[in-house]
């Protein structure tokens, strides 16, 4: 979305609505449209301001303008002479005194009301610099208490008792690795951070280590004296400079305050903890690839057993979590498992950090019980899909994961209902497509993604996935037949069935899923050559309607590949050979006459 | 740049490195990241034989973790590295249109340098500021909410600030 | 600064630091906060965190500090600025560009009235 340059409030208390405020406002809208400037303008209805008989208001900020008794003719007329021509119109401006007319009444947001905050209690709340604001919240309490106050067994109990699971994916309970860990043979432990976040749509991992870093040095600290480290590491991508930049400074920071280094809060415990920047491979996400990759060499996964619980890194028993999973483990610790497992439900216990993305109007951070409906996620703390379109299909788990269609939205989000699904909730990532997304592109588009990340260790994964890409184009581009379709899905679950590591083994999940919720577009694009959403550039064509276009030549004037002829007051035509579907055209056509179409 | 000063340079960034670390065998890719920093995004492939003796490391490994990773670069890149994202939100929500812009205004395709030497264009993976979307990177330097007008906007502000200097 | 190896130390720290957080003595009317995580930074939050200093400073107002925190997770809204003035509940803002920060500072800081258009949120987070 562009710059907002002008916010329009509209006042929808009951006498303005009575007097015409919802005609002002489609108008208002549709004028806005005809000059291209919905995305700069913002539209905004508000609660009564108070001069009702003066109805419908109309406020123009920054300027602060007001205009009163607005009809739907006046209202064209606004946006004309204001908010085109920046003239004022001065016989509608409202007369009364200014003092009069009431600010706007705020009604809490679900964005805000429907949130528990855990592992985001202290995002946008402190100061991200200061270790002592940190402290202000609570912060380096946990860790006091788990060296002088309770045992390393009892932190295990407590972390049983919270029920929480590994937030990056996997989902694997969080107390059994720490057991594990701590069980496991050697003087020498490892604690290491996975902020190497990288399925598309997450950033949840980035926004903590950002606006909260003190509560990763906390948790890795508190895990290192449970498990015996002495060592840890923060495995961060290099696409996260800030990141980077905030947790060096909170490393800094503790160690001054003596919560790391020698001899932690007085005691005996030691711990460090040293940075490692990714260099920009997705597969190091995956633990194995990723231990490699700190090792200094490519980050290609192991073989697993043995788990990194037990031979992780340079051999020696490693416990690793991501960045979200630690952030719960003070707030857990101060105030007990039993307080983290009332939210959520069976299963699925506490809370957890979705990122919204894609076509829905809140994007953003939400952290909510899980159990929450992918209706009440997307619809009321979300607030919908924007531009009055319909949501088609929710894609999690990243390009481990698959799309949840429209019909299924009411399903709670836990671990076992994603996976009936036949996706995941994997990092937390919710992709939000509307009606105007073509799923097999959807799929084709994770198939590249990763055929470009595949490490190119295992075959199934390396060659499967590329031939897997190859049929997706073949029938994005109406090549493709009914059996290739079945090739698809079969080699699909082969890839599944024999990849080496979590990378090739959820690969084809983004296919498979939508081949199950949206055959019917598949065959489509097979057996008409029809692409529902007139996404795919080769079953899609831009075509001018005679009797619409008036020749104003707009249209021939923006394309950048001069397929439109066509002379001045005679009706344009578009040569489809040329043509790229780019979609400028219909943008700047004030009359309606271009249109895509698929057969 | 001869391979004398290569030499020397790679030696110095490698033991300040290699001074700052606690833990030793890790410092391969760390040491990457400073060189590239050092020449300005890309790292002379001389860089490789100095490393095989500083760290004794064999020169197979040393090249395939060079070319394993996709921000390290053998080749001369752009003072300016775009890095635009491919990723699902960004595509739903006008990335392609985004893209298109990049490679109009830029006169160049991805992995491609502009004649002047003042940018590179290259495509990755999620920057994770799907909030924003669509984004870019320009080196260290996020931008969101960005539009065809917003992308040309930002680079000719790159370009009129280098002309001044 | 001492190692700290006490919970009494740690007690102290944490009653001094919500003074600053809450604003009890600490000597200023109020503060401003500038959501600046690499997002905020993406929709433009380093232009409006110049912009409300350069403000500040052109209109004399030295009893207003201007500091940072990470995001609060509505993207959509970025740039986000609070406005937190003693004895009133903070106000988030959003879509704050340097030009409605401006409005910010007049109307909010100086004049005492909060820009209805652009809240976001009432209340602590």
């Amino acid at each position: 979305m562009p710059a907002v340059e002008n916010t329009v409030l509209i006042c929808a208390g009951g006498a303005c609505i009575s007097a015409g405020e919802k005609s002002v406002k489609g108008v208002f809208e549709e004028t806005l449209r005809k000059y291209s400037l919905e995305n700069v303008v913002r539209v905004v209805e508000t609660g009564c301001m108070g001069a009702c008989d003066l109805g419908p208001i109309l406020v123009i900020y920054p300027e602060g303008v007001f205009y009163q008794k607005i009809t739907p003719e006046n209202a064209s007329r606004i946006v004309e002479e204001h908010i085109l021509k920046g003239r004022v119109v001065e016989d509608l401006l409202y007369v009364g005194d200014m003092g009069d007319l009431r600010e706007r009444p705020q009604e809490e947001l679900p964005f805000f009301t429907e949130q528990v905050r855990i592992a985001t209690r202290n995002l946008g709340v402190i100061d991200p610099l200061s270790i002592d604001e940190y402290i202000a919240r609570d912060g380096y309490f946990a860790l006091h208490k788990v060296l002088f106050e309770i045992g390393t067994d009892d932190v295990i109990e407590i972390l049983k008792k919270s029920e929480l699971k590994g937030r990056g994916g996997a989902g694997f309970p969080t107390w059994m690795k720490w057991d594990f860990t701590k069980k496991a043979e050697g003087e020498t432990k490892y604690v290491i951070c996975n902020a190497d976040e990288g399925d598309p749509g997450a950033f949840m991992d980035r926004a903590v280590l950002e606006g909260d870093p003190h509560s990763i040095v906390e948790a890795m600290t508190i895990a290192a004296r449970v498990i015996g480290a002495q060592k840890g590491f923060v495995y961060v991508r290099a696409e996260y400079p800030l990141a980077i930049e905030r947790l060096t400074h909170a490393m800094k920071m503790a160690r001054e305050y003596g919560f790391l280094g020698e001899n932690i809060l007085g005691t005996d415990f030691s711990f460090d903890l040293e940075i490692r920047i990714g260099a920009g491979a997705f597969v190091c996400g995956e633990e194995t690839a990723l231990i490699n990759s700190i090792e200094g060499k490519r980050g290609i996964p192991r073989v697993k057993p043995p788990f990194p619980a037990n031979r992780g890194l340079w051999q020696k028993p490693t416990l690793l979590s991501n960045v979200e999973t630690y952030a719960n483990i003070p707030p857990i610790i101060t105030n007990g498992g039993e307080w983290f497992s009332k939210f959520g439900v069976e299963g699925s216990r506490g809370t957890k950090v979705f990122a919204l993305a894609g076509n829905v109007k809140n994007t953003g951070l939400v952290e909510v019980p899980m159990g929450i409906t992918l209706r009440k996620l997307i619809f009321e703390i979300g607030g919908g899909v924007p531009g009055g379109k319909k949501l088609k299909a929710i894609q999690t788990g990243g390009p481990s994961g698959g799309c949840i269609p429209l019909e299924l939205i009411d399903t709670p989000i836990t671990y076992d209902n994603m996976k009936k699904l036949g996706t995941i909730i994997g990092s937390g990532g919710m992709i939000v497509m509307d009606e105007d997304s073509c799923m097999v592109d959807v799929a084709k588009y994770f198939l590249e993604f990763t055929v470009e990340e595949s490490c190119g260790q295992c075959t199934p994964c390396r060659d499967g996935t590329r031939r897997m890409l190859e049929i997706l184009e073949r029938i994005t581009s109406g090549e493709g037949t009914m059996e290739d379709l079945h090739l698809l899905k079969d080699l699909g679950e082969n890839i599944m069935a024999t990849s080496l590591c979590g990378l090739g083994q959820t690969a084809p999940q983004p296919v498979i899923s939508t081949m199950r919720y949206f055959w019917d577009e598949y065959e489509a694009h097979v057996k008409e050559g029809r692409c529902f959403a007139k996404k795919c550039k080769s079953l899609t064509r831009v075509v001018i309607s005679k009797e619409k276009c008036v020749g104003c030549t707009a249209c021939s004037r923006v394309c950048p590949v001069e397929a439109i002829s066509g002379s001045v007051r005679t009706p344009h035509e578009i040569d489809p050979e040329i043509c790229t579907r780019c979609g400028s055209c219909l943008a700047v056509c004030r009359f309606g006459a271009i249109s895509k179409v698929s057969p | 740049m001869s391979v004398e000063d290569v030499r020397v340079t790679v030696t110095r960034i490698y033991e300040d490195i290699s001074g700052q670390s606690l833990e030793e065998g890790d410092i391969l890719i760390n040491t990457l990241h400073a060189i590239q920093d050092h020449y300005g995004n890309f790292i002379p492939i001389e860089a490789a034989e100095v490393l095989k003796e500083l760290t004794g490391t064999p020169l197979s490994k040393i090249y395939e973790v060079l070319t394993f990773y996709t921000m390290f670069s053998t080749h001369k890149r752009g003072k300016y590295v775009v890095r635009v994202c491919k990723s699902l939100p960004c595509h739903v929500t006008g990335g392609q249109a985004v893209i298109d812009a990049l490679k109009n205004i830029l006169e160049i395709g991805f992995g491609e340098t502009t004649e002047d030497g003042l940018f590179t264009l290259e495509e990755t993976s999620c920057l994770g500021l799907c909030g924003v979307s669509p984004v870019m990177m320009i080196n260290d330097e996020a931008y969101g909410n960005l539009t065809p007008e917003r992308v040309s906007e930002i680079i000719h502000e790159i370009v009129s600030r280098e002309r001044s200097e | 600064m001492a190692k700290i190896k006490s919970l009494e130390e740690l007690m102290k720290i944490k009653e001094n630091a919500m003074k600053g957080l809450k604003m009890r003595d600490s000597g200023k009317r109020g503060k401003v906060i500038v959501a600046m995580g690499t997002c905020g930074i993406a929709a433009g939050a380093k232009d409006t965190l110049r912009a409300i200093v350069d403000l500040l400073e052109e209109k004399g107002i030295d009893d207003v500090s201007v500091v940072q925190s990470g995001c609060f997770g509505l993207c959509d809204v970025e740039p986000t600025i609070e406005v937190h003035l003693e004895g009133s509940d903070p106000i988030i803002y959003g879509h704050v560009t340097p030009a409605q920060a401006k409005r910010v500072v007049e109307q909010h800081i100086v004049g005492g009235k909060v820009v209805g258009d652009l809240i976001v949120k009432r209340g602590e987070l």
